[in-house]
């Protein structure tokens, strides 16, 4: 099928193993990370890079450049991160990344699919570095900022109506989290999209339920969210977001003249199961002791496939 | 007679995106106060409708900017940066999207009270990193609005003049340069948008008055180049008095003070304008004189800064009204 020869390299359940992988090394050799993320995101992130999204070759290094500053009319050296999306042809697809404190989650994407070199995380927070914590436009795999969450879907429709009008052939993908739904610009966005009937807009929202306070019911409820974005105006499939051949199946729903909006039901601790006992605050993972991160060093790494990480203590 | 033009932004949008494709027209749902109903039905293929929802035609319009187009957004002024300041910062001046933000209704031009007058908007954009500003006039400035504004290179918000607008100048916006209304040696009056008519309305009574008034007129408020502002502070004997159609911190009378002080420039500074308030709803002649920024409040203020009194009534002010602004054509071509 299409999909698999796009990068026949690894299969994509390979890909999404290397991206949990790679953010558990980093959160235990840290001592911190957004290790949850990973766990609900994987194989969304690995089925768009590795399948569903067509893009060209990276065009920025792979092992990425530090931070050359911000925009302004003299800084002549400034780029966004999307070069290692690929060029922005108009056959390609765009990928708005609006939760950007997955940012982590994006770094190891790039690197498991082959657009960055597995050096480039090693920048990963590190002051001077283009590699930040909460993914800048300048991030690898950023076009814009999104750390404000909620412009994500707004920003993307209005890229989609611009292509729309230019005649691209290519899409724009908005990958979102379900949390953005408690910003009233998630819902102007959505509206706007519907009404300009831009089916060329597809969003991919990690439903995890999960939020910086919390489990989102408990900080605040967004209620039926499927009846309330097809409401609004989107073509909404709901699928189990950890199994691949749904989400491939979501991505072939006609949708003419609506948004696409999947939404990827899935678990916080998917692939790590000792992160369950720390439910519900699993927005950002520290270890409170030496002793819990030795624990789940072993119990992670086994579930994982992989040795212990050795870290400096 | 001054001339008084009817509606001149509807006509000068028209023309100018006619002849610019990647020009869209985006409205929130105030198209017909913002003077593009008119192009909404002979363009519509150009109108972009989003609604009352300025949060998402912000970004919506950052999304515009990343596919190459160049989106006039046309709204009230003070609903291009109270509402959706986060959006206009994150998706439209840190990016530099060349988006045109028309922001009509400046300062006390409009009844509608607080909620919908932009009082604050020149001292906000100017703390925004990227952004131009540019303020118009007259029916001339606002003629050349467009042009002026899509010449820049990133985002640029524009203090735009709607209905009945005078025309007080005969030559268009020129991105940087402030006109020179007035060439006296006593006292600099510095002013932008609708203050620049009432120092006008003033001018000949205080000619009377026997003092000398240097006028400059502003149109481009962001970036400010200091050079001209110095030579002009120069050549007057007293000091300078700003009138702005806005609060006095943060606007053109912060202008001149930072200029002035960056400078060394030891001269006395009067700011007129808004003093730390909001104001109520009320016609504009009413809001300017009760919040003391009418032709009367910039000679209460000249004669503080030089002491005396001039012994101009209000009477005197409105029969120059028209006189005033019609030898102005004279004073532009000095």
């Amino acid at each position: 099928m299409e999909t698999a020869a796009r990068n026949p390299a690894r299969s994509t359940a390979e890909v999404a193993l290397g991206i949990r992988r790679r953010v558990f090394e980093h959160t235990v050799c840290n001592n911190g990370g957004y290790l949850s993320q990973a766990c609900s995101s994987a194989e969304q992130l690995a089925w768009l890079y590795n399948e569903e999204l067509r893009l060209g070759a990276p065009t920025l290094p792979m092992i990425p450049e530090p931070f050359v500053g911000v925009p302004s009319a003299g800084n002549l050296r400034y780029h966004t991160g999307a070069g290692y999306n690929g060029p922005p042809d108009p056959q390609y697809d765009r990928l708005i990344f609006a939760p950007a404190h997955y940012a982590l989650v994006a770094y190891s994407t790039l690197i498991e699919v082959g657009r960055m070199a597995p050096e480039g995380l090693l920048q990963f927070n590190k002051d001077g570095s283009s590699v930040e914590m909460i993914g800048a436009e300048h991030s690898p795999g950023m076009e814009v900022h999104n750390g404000t969450l909620g412009v994500g879907l707004s920003t993307g429709a209005g890229l989609a109506f611009g292509r729309r009008r230019k005649g691209e052939p290519g899409r724009v993908w908005v990958y979102m989290s379900d949390g953005e739904l408690q910003e009233g610009q998630t819902w102007e966005g959505l509206q706007a999209a519907a009404h300009h009937r831009l089916d060329n807009l597809h969003a991919l929202m990690d439903v995890n339920a999960q939020q910086c306070d919390g489990a989102m019911d408990s900080v605040m409820e967004v209620r039926d969210m499927k009846a309330k974005l097809a409401a609004f105006g989107a073509r909404v499939v709901e699928v189990d977001g950890h199994d691949l051949a749904a989400l491939r199946q979501a991505a072939r729903e006609e949708h003419p003249g609506q948004p696409l909006v999947i939404l990827a039901r899935t678990s916080p601790y998917q692939g790590m199961s000792w992160l369950k006992r720390r439910f519900p605050r699993l927005h950002y993972v520290r270890f409170s002791s030496e002793a819990e991160r030795a624990e789940a060093n072993r119990a992670i790494a086994a579930e994982l496939g992989v040795a212990p990480v050795e870290y400096a203590h | 007679m001054v001339e008084m033009v009817t509606r001149p932004y509807a006509r000068a949008f028209e023309q100018y995106a006619m002849t610019h494709p990647e020009v869209l027209c985006l409205s929130a749902d105030l198209t017909s106060s913002c003077e593009v109903d008119g192009f909404r039905d002979r363009h519509p293929d150009r109108f972009v409708s989003l609604g009352m929802a300025e949060q998402n035609m912000m970004s919506f319009a950052g999304g515009l900017g990343l596919a190459g187009f160049r989106p006039f957004l046309h709204t009230f002024g003070v609903f291009l940066y109270r509402r959706p300041y986060d959006q206009l910062v994150a998706s439209v001046a840190y990016p530099r999207r060349r988006v045109r933000l028309m922001g009509f209704l400046p300062g006390l031009t409009t009844p509608g009270g607080m909620t919908h007058q932009a009082i604050e908007d020149v001292s906000v954009m100017r703390s925004i990193p990227n952004m131009t500003i540019l303020e118009t006039g007259d029916a001339t400035e606002v003629e050349s609005i467009c042009e002026a504004a899509d010449s820049i290179d990133g985002p640029v918000y524009c203090r735009v003049l709607r209905g009945s607008v005078p025309r007080l100048f005969d030559t268009p916006i020129r991105v940087g340069r402030m006109r020179e209304l007035s060439a006296g040696s006593d006292v600099l009056v510095v002013t932008a948008g609708i203050t620049t008519e009432e120092a006008l309305r003033a001018r000949s009574a205080l000619a009377s008055a026997g003092v000398s008034i240097r006028h400059v007129h502003l149109n481009t408020l962001k970036p400010f180049d200091p050079a001209p502002l110095l030579d002009q502070l120069a050549s007057v004997r007293h000091g300078v008095v700003t009138m702005e159609n806005h609060v006095t911190e943060g606007g053109i009378g912060s202008l001149v003070a930072e200029v002035m002080a960056d400078h060394g420039v030891g001269k006395r500074l009067v700011r007129l304008g808004l003093k730390d308030t909001y104001a109520h709803g009320g016609s504009r002649p009413y809001l300017m004189r009760h919040y003391r920024l009418d032709a009367s409040a910039l000679v209460a203020g000249i004669e503080g800064l030089v002491g005396h009194p001039f012994g101009i009534t209000d009477a005197d002010l409105e029969a120059v009204r028209i006189e005033a602004a019609h030898s102005l054509a004279k004073a532009e071509a000095l």
